[in-house]
């Protein structure tokens, strides 16, 4: 319930549908629309959908500059009457969904596509970070200009000192999305990791090593958002939206990130759900660096905080383990593309929920958690949010 | 052959030679330097304005900036108060004849060298007249010291209570003026002054008595040494800068070394 | 512990010198305010007038009441280091160049949390004590230092990159004729510099103090004139590669305005020195130390101008000095702003009355010579831009910043006594 004291309304009617994954490249000469572009032609493939069926557009992207979603509608050739520029970042694959579940729960749309891509240029990444918020500019970036790599590193330190943990616990996440990745054709990392090799990697900003870290990369991903009626006449297989929550700028007061908005929203996502943590099949967490992992795992009470050093050491994470996790490899062994590492896991849940995995199934899996968390601002990420789908009757 | 060509073959022909008496203007030659509540005598500066560069690709020249006494200079009688209602007793007015003149050197090296506030007095004029013959009417008497010969401190030879360098005492300039109606006195110190000739009566007596009988002054002279006691023709043509009180010239001595 | 700072070896002659790079330098316009601070050596945080909370980053609104009312307040520069990290790649070329590099999370005893750099010496979750200073890209930045003096501390190779040490610097004092430019080569002598290079104009004429000055360990006395060109370009020709700090103590001073004198052979002597002379310094020196700024532990760091805290608002009765001041201020910011790039800081000090004999008629309080060569040296070592020194400079500091239009009127009114 929101302070209105009104009962948040479900998403009934409303499914998603078509995961598309335009394949990751390390570096692209093409810019971030050529990427957007592959994935909405890569879309039109696989439904049929053309311009004039797509009445609703979404979109998530850093590299777009000087577009935004409006730009593209005139690339694109379409006329939507509904359209939204998404900058949360990680989170955006949840926040998009809410946002085009809405608009076509409320017939402002009837089939929004939602994508989010980006290029990598050789300086493109350092170009991005230099000028990504005003406060990392003025208080972050002038300290060492680690990026997220230093923002991460100051967490995860906090972290250890704070709780049970240990480098061991983070690499076994990491261990097993290689795992998951190896099973994934699309995965930029082919090779196998040992725990061994993640724990004798060399450092990059103490207590992160290589293996803590993902590789930015282009890509880019994508999904529908129609009406159940309208997915089942297309004979497209799809996934209910059950489940949603977002939030921004959660525990201002903490002095470092040890939590995010999940925390403060974890009672009504799986009230709205009407399920419990133990009762889903495969959790998608946004995974740059393996500590925001963790946090996610407890926060959205799949174990108590501070907690997840006896979790991580009763499970095992692999895609036919007994906490599935992250299953086309996360963006640690896929590749962060931009804004699409925020969709990465929504749309490998809704492959997996829709019969699209292949190597890396999930067997038999009905229900996924799909989480999100974006935007360093400045010490800590701002955006977060989760969804529950559940796979279509 | 008038006299005039004469005069230019044996300048040419080397039996009369042209003795520099100049220093070469350079931003650290020293300067007279007075109490420093008072004005001071500008230094010689040098900016350049282009050198076969951006500012004029094909020629070198220069700005340069100095104070009338700046250097190897002449005194013109309104340099001082003594002067300054005299006629033609600024650099521009002064009749040009007296920038070509007979000149008589008196040696007082040895004498400086021994006392370095010496004091040029009439009884040494006389004695040097008994052995050089008198120092005719109209020319300039140049006082040697081989002061030029000293370099950087030395030179000024400041000390807390002043400068000590040689001059003329008050006798002796009242000496070359009345007696002998010199057209000027020149030295080779900063001043035609001794250092200390502020304690003098009249203080400063080289400038205002002569200045004040309507003659002129040389300072920062060198190469006195090279002058015979008598016989040399002294070439110092100022600038002529309007009501200016002394410029900066180039002295030059006629030397006739016919006689060998 | 902070290894001490060894003498750099002498450079190789072969080897390219280390272009200068810098650490990210776009702040936001609120964000200045913090540098302007930094710049004076000052930690300020913005505070809420209404809810007295502290703020950071630099906002527009009070986060926790919604005021618009922030002002920019000296902080509690207390504070406790909660996480650090060791950054060992960096997207950026200057820090790059400079890992490994400590980073850390500061939670303030003012309110808010900070990253900061963070001193060799400082461990985690001890007590630290914070400083703002400019950073080589000229903007304000924090470190956290330990709380109490550690031995070396300065020598922190971290710290050093804030700062301008003269340990193991080789200055030039521009003019060492006057008691102040003396006693300054003995306090850089003090402090470790290497070789004090001491300007002397006409040699010809003795000054008091000579024999003792030549006798500072280091000193080695230059013909320098700063109102010739010609000597001023001599003597970068000879050391202008290797002056690391440049301390310009010439000055040309006489009481008096416009009225008091004739002519203007006395404004155009201090034009000459105060102001031409800087021109003609910065002509000369500053591009070789533009090009050393990275050069290794002995990098061309800093250039420090003496100035009347009058160039702010021209006092009349000593009004044609105070103009080539003024001249000489507006220059060292064009100093600074052809100079940013390099990490060569510009240090102005704005000193209020000198004990000096141009200045022997004015009342007390007066800067003593050896108090200005103790502050330049102090500014040096924390790596401060802006000081002003002496309760006359600090007065008129504060009244030039509550308000310049008014210190302008309060220092041209009659004074009691003074007849119109």
């Amino acid at each position: 319930m929101g302070k209105s004291g009104r009962t948040r309304q479900g998403y009934d009617g409303v499914v998603v549908t078509a995961p598309i994954s335009v394949p990751y490249e390390r570096y692209s000469p093409e810019p971030a629309h050529w990427w957007l572009a592959r994935a909405l032609s890569a879309m039109h493939d696989a439904t049929k959908l053309g311009a004039d069926d797509i009445d609703g557009l979404c979109v998530s992207s850093f590299t777009l500059f000087p577009d935004t979603a409006v730009g593209l509608t005139q690339h694109f050739g379409i006329t939507p009457r509904w359209l939204d520029h998404v900058p949360t970042g990680g989170a955006s694959g949840v926040v998009t969904l809410r946002r085009a579940a809405r608009a076509v729960q409320c017939g402002d749309a009837s089939v929004v596509a939602c994508i989010a891509g980006d290029t990598n240029h050789v300086d493109s990444f350092r170009a991005m970070l230099t000028s990504f918020s005003r406060f990392s500019q003025d208080a972050g970036y002038p300290y060492g200009s680690g990026g997220p790599n230093g923002s991460f590193s100051l967490m995860t330190s906090y972290y250890m000192d704070r709780y049970a943990i240990a480098r061991e616990d983070f690499g076994k996440l990491c261990v097993a999305q290689r795992d998951n990745a190896l099973r994934y054709p699309h995965a930029l990392m082919k090779k196998p990791l040992t725990l061994d090799q993640y724990l004798n990697a060399r450092m990059i900003a103490d207590p992160i090593a290589l293996y803590d870290c993902v590789m930015p990369c282009a890509g880019a991903e994508a999904y529908l958002v129609m009406s159940e009626e309208n997915a089942k006449s297309l004979g497209l297989p799809f996934a209910h939206v059950r489940s949603t929550i977002e939030r921004h700028n959660a525990y201002p007061d903490d002095p470092v990130q040890i939590r995010g908005g999940w925390a403060l929203d974890v009672d009504e996502f799986w009230a709205m759900a009407g399920m419990q943590p133990g009762q889903t099949d495969m959790l998608q967490t946004y995974d740059d660096y393996p500590v925001i992992s963790v946090m996610q795992m407890e926060d959205l009470g799949f174990c108590e905080k501070g907690a997840a050093q006896a979790f991580i050491r009763a499970n095992s994470f692999t895609v036919d383990g007994s906490f599935p996790h992250n299953t086309s490899g996360g963006q640690l062994s896929v590749g962060q593309a931009g804004a699409a590492g925020g969709f990465l896991g929504m749309v490998e849940a809704m492959r997996q929920l829709t019969g699209g995995a292949e190597k890396n199934a999930v067997p038999n899996a009905r229900t996924a958690v799909v989480s999100g968390f974006g935007m360093i601002n400045f010490d800590r990420g701002l955006c977060s949010g989760a969804a529950l789908l559940e796979a279509g009757q | 052959m008038t006299v005039l060509h004469e005069l230019a073959n044996a300048i040419a022909g080397g039996d009369i030679e042209t003795v520099d008496l100049t220093h070469t203007l350079d931003p650290d030659f020293p300067v007279i330097v007075l109490p420093p509540e008072f004005g001071q005598c500008a230094r010689f500066r040098v900016e350049e304005i282009s050198a076969y560069d951006e500012r004029g690709p094909g020629w070198y020249w220069r700005n340069f900036s100095c104070g009338e006494h700046t250097g190897t200079h002449f005194d013109a009688p309104v340099h001082w108060i003594s002067g300054k209602d005299l006629p033609n007793g600024s650099v521009d007015s002064i009749p040009p004849d007296a920038f070509v003149r007979p000149v008589c050197v008196v040696d007082c090296s040895a004498e400086s060298a021994a006392d370095e506030d010496f004091l040029l007095t009439p009884e040494f004029l006389v004695a040097w007249e008994k052995r050089h013959g008198l120092i005719p009417a109209n020319s300039w008497v140049l006082m040697r010291t081989d002061w030029s010969k000293r370099s950087g401190a030395a030179y000024l030879n400041m000390r807390e209570d002043g400068a000590h360098t040689p001059g003329p005492s008050g006798d002796a300039v009242k000496f070359l003026i009345d007696e002998r109606n010199v057209v000027g006195f020149g030295t080779e110190t900063v001043g035609t002054d001794a250092g200390q000739a502020v304690h003098l009566s009249p203080p400063h007596p080289a400038h205002y008595l002569f200045h004040g009988a309507g003659k002129y002054g040389l300072q920062c002279l060198r190469n006195l040494d090279r002058l015979p006691p008598t016989g040399a023709i002294l070439v110092c043509p100022p600038l002529k800068i309007k009501n200016g009180s002394g410029s900066p010239l180039r002295v030059l001595a006629l030397v006739d070394r016919s006689k060998g | 512990m902070t290894e001490p700072l060894r003498k750099p070896p002498r450079k190789n002659p072969q080897v390219r010198t280390v272009l200068p790079t810098l650490p990210p330098f776009s702040r936001s316009r609120k964000a200045m305010a913090f540098t302007a601070a930094a710049a004076e050596g000052r930690f300020v945080l913005q505070v809420c007038a209404e809810c007295a909370s502290a703020t950071y980053p630099a906002r527009e609104l009070c986060p926790k009441c919604w005021s618009m009312h922030l002002e920019w307040r000296d902080a509690d520069t207390g504070g406790r280091l909660i996480s650090e990290t060791t950054l060992r790649t960096s997207i950026n070329t200057y820090f790059r160049e400079r890992m490994p590099w400590r980073i850390g999370t500061v939670q303030l005893r003012a309110g808010p949390t900070v990253l900061a750099h963070i001193h060799g010496d400082v461990m985690r979750n001890d007590e630290v004590r914070m400083i703002a200073r400019t950073d080589k890209s000229g903007q304000g930045v924090l470190m956290a230092l330990p709380a109490k003096e550690t031995p070396n501390m300065a020598d922190d190779r971290q710290l050093r990159e804030l700062t301008c040490d003269p340990k193991h610097r080789r200055v030039l004092v521009t003019d060492g004729r006057t008691e102040l430019g003396q006693q300054t080569a003995r306090a850089l002598a003090s402090a470790g510099a290497s070789r004090i290079f001491v300007g002397i104009a006409e040699q010809w004429r003795p000054y008091p103090g000579s024999d003792d000055l030549a006798a500072v360990p280091g000193v080695e006395i230059m013909p320098l004139d700063v109102t010739d060109t010609i000597s001023v370009n001599e003597l970068a020709g000879e050391i202008g590669g290797k002056t690391d700090i440049l301390v310009n103590t010439a000055e040309h001073v006489r009481p008096g305005g416009t009225l008091d004198r004739d002519g203007t052979l006395t404004a155009r002597n201090e034009m000459e020195t105060n102001y031409f002379g800087l021109l003609r310094l910065m002509q000369a020196f500053a591009p070789g130390m533009r090009a050393r700024g990275a050069d290794g532990d002995n990098s061309a760091c800093a250039w420090v101008n003496l100035l009347s805290v009058y160039a702010l608002a021209n006092w009349p009765q000593f009004g044609t000095t105070s103009a080539s001041h003024a001249a000489a201020y507006s220059l060292s910011h064009c100093l600074r702003g052809e100079l940013a790039g390099s990490g060569v800081k510009v240090i102005n000090i704005l000193f209020g009355p000198l004990e000096e004999s141009w200045r022997q008629s004015l009342p007390p309080p007066k800067v003593t010579p050896q108090k200005l060569a103790a502050t330049i040296v102090d500014a040096l070592r924390q790596g401060i831009e802006s000081v002003a020194l002496g309760p006359v400079a600090e007065d008129v500091v504060r009244r030039w910043k509550e308000d310049p239009a008014v210190l302008e009127r309060e220092l041209t009114q009659l004074q009691a006594g003074q007849a119109s």
